[in-house]
């Protein structure tokens, strides 16, 4: 167990280094958009007085290095600055909209998870049969669906046509539980539809694989039914290439839901991101970046951490 | 009047009380069935006009709506934004549904003899949603808020005339101007100019989002939505809806959506592709509003070959206007005429001849120019309007009958206005709505503007302009800009391919009064206080 505790304390290391790296990188992209905030902020109204009066005001007449150095002293310790558009401190401005993104993530993941796993147990075990077609053809077909499109279909059938489900999710203060959950399920459905078959085709495929392998020969052998070869024979030994993918799809339900927001209208960071580079506002940009860098970074060790939890040749290497 | 008419009347009458038609289109179908005009008037007063009635929660999905903006009103850009000033601030005058000029905070205004200093009366009921009276000072602190060396203010260019703002009197507000200018209680209208409570040392308090206008805002973040509640005792007529929520929809798809499944009320900006499918809807009722807003096209008028007057005259003759009209406005357009004066704003000269296409006319004007076979580049942008680069390419296709090659250049969306506008010699631009036509020309068409964006330069349009300014009497101001009008079509280096209409649409059960204001979409951004539930 003290190997994990090391592994993980590397990899957040090496994953300080990164966000490093990544802030770097967005600050000059931001850099090199044509135009400058003082602009966009500005409009057609701008005129080279107020454009200058404002950059002043803003600090952009100084050069780009100092400006980021100077973001670099106010991020170690913890403070990201503000948004140079409307003068809002950029964790008020992130904040509420980061946690209804985890909401519809998690939302999202909750059903999609153990929807996908099962189907892929099933799948495997009635490989070619058309219950197995059937469900490849219909997850195919969503993950191959932009997720714009597949939101339009359900908004069509489950919000005009049936009325079952509101066809725009914002969000009010005041609402139940249950209310929001109604309020975004076609939102998370969209998600989920798009997740799933990844999610599912690993899964199946992983099983399938190891079904050649002599042990499980050996227990069909010895007579254990094929449900029970699948879930205790083979799904322990699969567990980590589905880990894997489990983590790489929680990840874009975080990271790429800008689309699923703008069609259901969803009060989430995508959104906030989008409008943040149109207006050049870096520390928001950044912020998001930095949001997005490190879920990717956490779920990844998080993924590597089950591989090598449910798996004792990896727990106890020789 | 025969039983077939009544019906027919009836029936339009029934149209009109639904807001199907309007008051114009009612006088018309009014006097066909034989009624007189005075007689149409009277039903429309009586029967057509519904009533207005309070109550509900009137809920508005929105375009445009930026998480970035603020209720700072030198920054207002977006409609979120313009529409919520003209919901919860309140101006000095405003444009009613009739398109003429009206009292907002100010009842009643007037100039001295050459237009060089004006004087506002201030109602006397007006208050801030916090109770505070609206006063002199606080119309001096907001005005003074977009002047000033310091200020950043977008509408800085606007007052740049304005020497002094004092106050006599509690009630009592006085511009004192550098030059004459007639057109200044319409300047007031402009979205920037918002009334504000003063602090102590002069400044204002935008931050708290403390208005005098007809709503207050209860809570709300901008690029999500805001709620209101009326503010009793607003000072004006109206703000039939106990609150409004105003909700940021930016997809045009969810947008409309949102308005089909009765998510929303009323909606901004209706897709002009699938405008056609959503009027089929009974439940929905489409208000098309023809505006001020132009789209243009200009020559550096001090650049080759746009220096010629015979070359700009042909890159005129050489579109075809109704086309681009039908087929990327989908009709909700007007063609221009290449003055940059609507028949929504005042003083409209009616009945000059209308340049048309003419592709062997200007065929000529280039021979007699020495311009055969001329190759020009034109650049465009899909972030000017949707459709904008495809407007160019169909003008290109019209413009080779006339033997001219147009290179359709599309530039990068992002900083469009930073890098292309004003500096590429010909290129496409959309003006937003002006409420006069005094104030656009002044703004892009004055030869020392700084946004003269044609670089044009006429002695006599900059005569006449000079001239409009300090005139009060309206049967000269029409004359000078008439003459004006003919001046730009004839010599001027902008094309304009047309104005476009405002198209938004609502519920079967929000009604209006059948006339809109065209400053902006949504009644001149006013739906909120003018609308109400049948």
């Amino acid at each position: 167990m003290g190997d994990l505790v090391g592994l993980v304390a590397r990899r957040l290391g090496l994953g300080l280094v990164t966000l490093f790296v990544v802030s770097i990188l967005i600050f000059f992209a931001v850099e090199l958009l044509p135009g400058d905030i003082a602009e966009a902020v500005l409009g057609q109204g701008a005129t080279e007085e107020t454009v200058t009066a404002l950059r002043e005001q803003l600090g952009l007449d100084r050069p780009a290095p100092i400006r980021y150095l100077d973001w670099l002293a106010g991020a170690v310790t913890g403070d990201f600055g503000v948004s140079l558009v409307s003068g809002e401190r950029v964790s008020a401005a992130i904040g509420e909209r980061f946690v209804n993104t985890l909401f519809l993530a998690t939302y999202a993941a909750v059903i999609a998870v153990p929807i996908s796993i099962l189907l892929g147990v099933i799948v495997a075990l009635l490989r070619n049969s058309i219950f197995d077609r059937v469900a490849n053809v219909l997850t195919l077909t969503s993950i191959s669906s932009p997720e714009f499109f597949l939101g339009y279909i359900l908004i069509l059938y489950l919000a005009v046509r049936t009325s079952m489900f509101p066809a725009i999710a914002s969000l009010g203060s005041d609402m139940t539980l249950v209310e929001l959950l109604h309020r975004t399920f076609l939102p998370a459905l969209t998600l989920v539809l798009v997740v799933t078959a990844h999610m599912m085709r690993m899964t199946r495929a992983a099983i399938i694989n190891l079904l050649a392998s002599p042990y499980i020969e050996m227990a069909r052998l010895k007579g254990t039914p094929p449900w029970k070869v699948i879930v205790k024979h083979a799904l322990p030994n699969a567990w980590a290439p589905i880990i894997n993918v489990v983590a790489l799809n929680l990840a874009y339900l975080i990271t790429g839901v800008v689309l699923v927001e703008v069609v259901f209208v969803y009060p989430g960071i995508g959104q906030l991101l989008v409008d943040a580079v149109a207006k050049r506002d870096f520390p928001i940009v950044q912020a998001c970046c930095l949001i997005f860098a490190a879920t990717f970074i956490l779920l990844n060790l998080a993924a590597d951490v089950g591989s090598i939890l449910t798996n004792p040749r990896l727990r106890h290497p020789k | 009047m025969t039983k077939k008419d009544t019906l027919i009347i009836d029936r339009i009458a029934n149209a009109a009380r639904t807001g199907r038609i309007t008051r114009r289109d009612f006088m018309h179908y009014a006097i066909a069935t034989g009624m007189t005009a005075s007689a149409a008037t009277g039903l429309w007063t009586t029967s057509a006009k519904a009533q207005p009635k309070s109550g509900g929660t009137f809920r508005v999905g929105m375009h445009d709506s930026n998480t970035a903006d603020t209720h700072n009103p030198g920054t207002y850009l977006s409609i979120q934004q313009i529409f919520l000033a003209h919901t919860h601030r309140a101006y000095l005058t405003l444009i009613e549904t009739d398109q003429s000029l009206g009292g907002d905070v100010a009842s009643e205004w007037s100039g001295s003899d050459d237009a060089s200093e004006w004087t506002f009366k201030l109602r006397d009921n007006a208050t801030f949603h916090d109770g505070r009276k609206v006063v002199a000072n606080d119309v001096i602190a907001s005005m003074n808020f977009h002047r000033g060396e310091e200020s950043t203010s977008a509408a800085k260019a606007l007052l740049t005339d304005v020497v002094d703002i004092t106050a006599p009197d509690d009630s009592t507000v006085v511009f004192a101007l550098s030059g004459p200018n007639a057109d200044l209680p319409w300047l007031m209208t402009d979205y920037h100019l918002t009334i504000q409570p003063a602090n102590d040392d002069g400044t204002i308090d935008w931050e708290s989002g403390i208005g005098c206008g007809p709503y207050r805002i209860t809570e709300g973040e901008f690029g999500v939505g805001f709620k209101l509640e009326r503010h009793d005792g607003w000072h004006g007529e109206g703000a039939y809806f106990d609150a409004l929520e105003l909700i940021a929809i930016n997809d045009p798809n969810a947008r409309q959506t949102a308005l089909v499944t009765g998510d929303v009320d009323a909606v901004t900006a209706i897709d002009l592709k699938t405008l056609a499918l959503l009027q089929r809807d009974p439940n929905i009722m489409v208000d098309n509003v023809p505006s001020a807003s132009a789209i243009t096209m200009p020559m550096h008028c001090d650049t080759a070959p746009f220096d010629n007057v015979d070359v700009r005259m042909a890159l005129k003759l050489a579109m075809n206007r109704d086309e681009i009209v039908e087929k990327i406005a989908f009709g909700a357009g007007l063609p221009g005429n290449d003055f940059h004066h609507s028949p929504a704003q005042p003083y409209y000269p009616e009945g000059l001849d209308q340049l048309s296409y003419d592709p062997d006319k200007a065929k000529s004007l280039l021979q007699k120019a020495g311009a055969e076979g001329l190759t020009v580049d034109l650049s465009s942008a899909e972030s000017i309007f949707s459709g904008a680069v495809d407007m160019c390419v169909l003008y290109a296709e019209h413009a080779k009958a006339a033997g001219i090659t147009i290179n359709v250049v599309r530039e990068p969306n992002d900083g469009y206005y930073s890098d292309v506008w004003l500096k590429k010699p010909f290129c496409c631009v959309a003006w937003g709505a002006r409420p006069t036509p005094d104030v656009m020309y002044s703004l892009a068409y004055k030869s020392d503007a700084a946004w003269n964006e044609s670089r044009w330069i006429n002695d006599r349009f900059n005569e006449l302009l000079g001239q409009g300014k300090a005139e009060l009497d309206d049967t000269k101001r029409a004359e000078i800009y008439r003459e004006m009008a003919e001046i730009a079509r004839d010599d001027g280096g902008t094309i304009i391919p047309f104005f476009r209409n405002f198209v938004f649409g609502r519920r079967a059960n929000v009604e209006h009064s059948g006339e809109l204001a065209a400053s902006w979409e949504m009644d001149g951004c006013r739906a909120a206080s003018r609308w109400w539930f049948a």
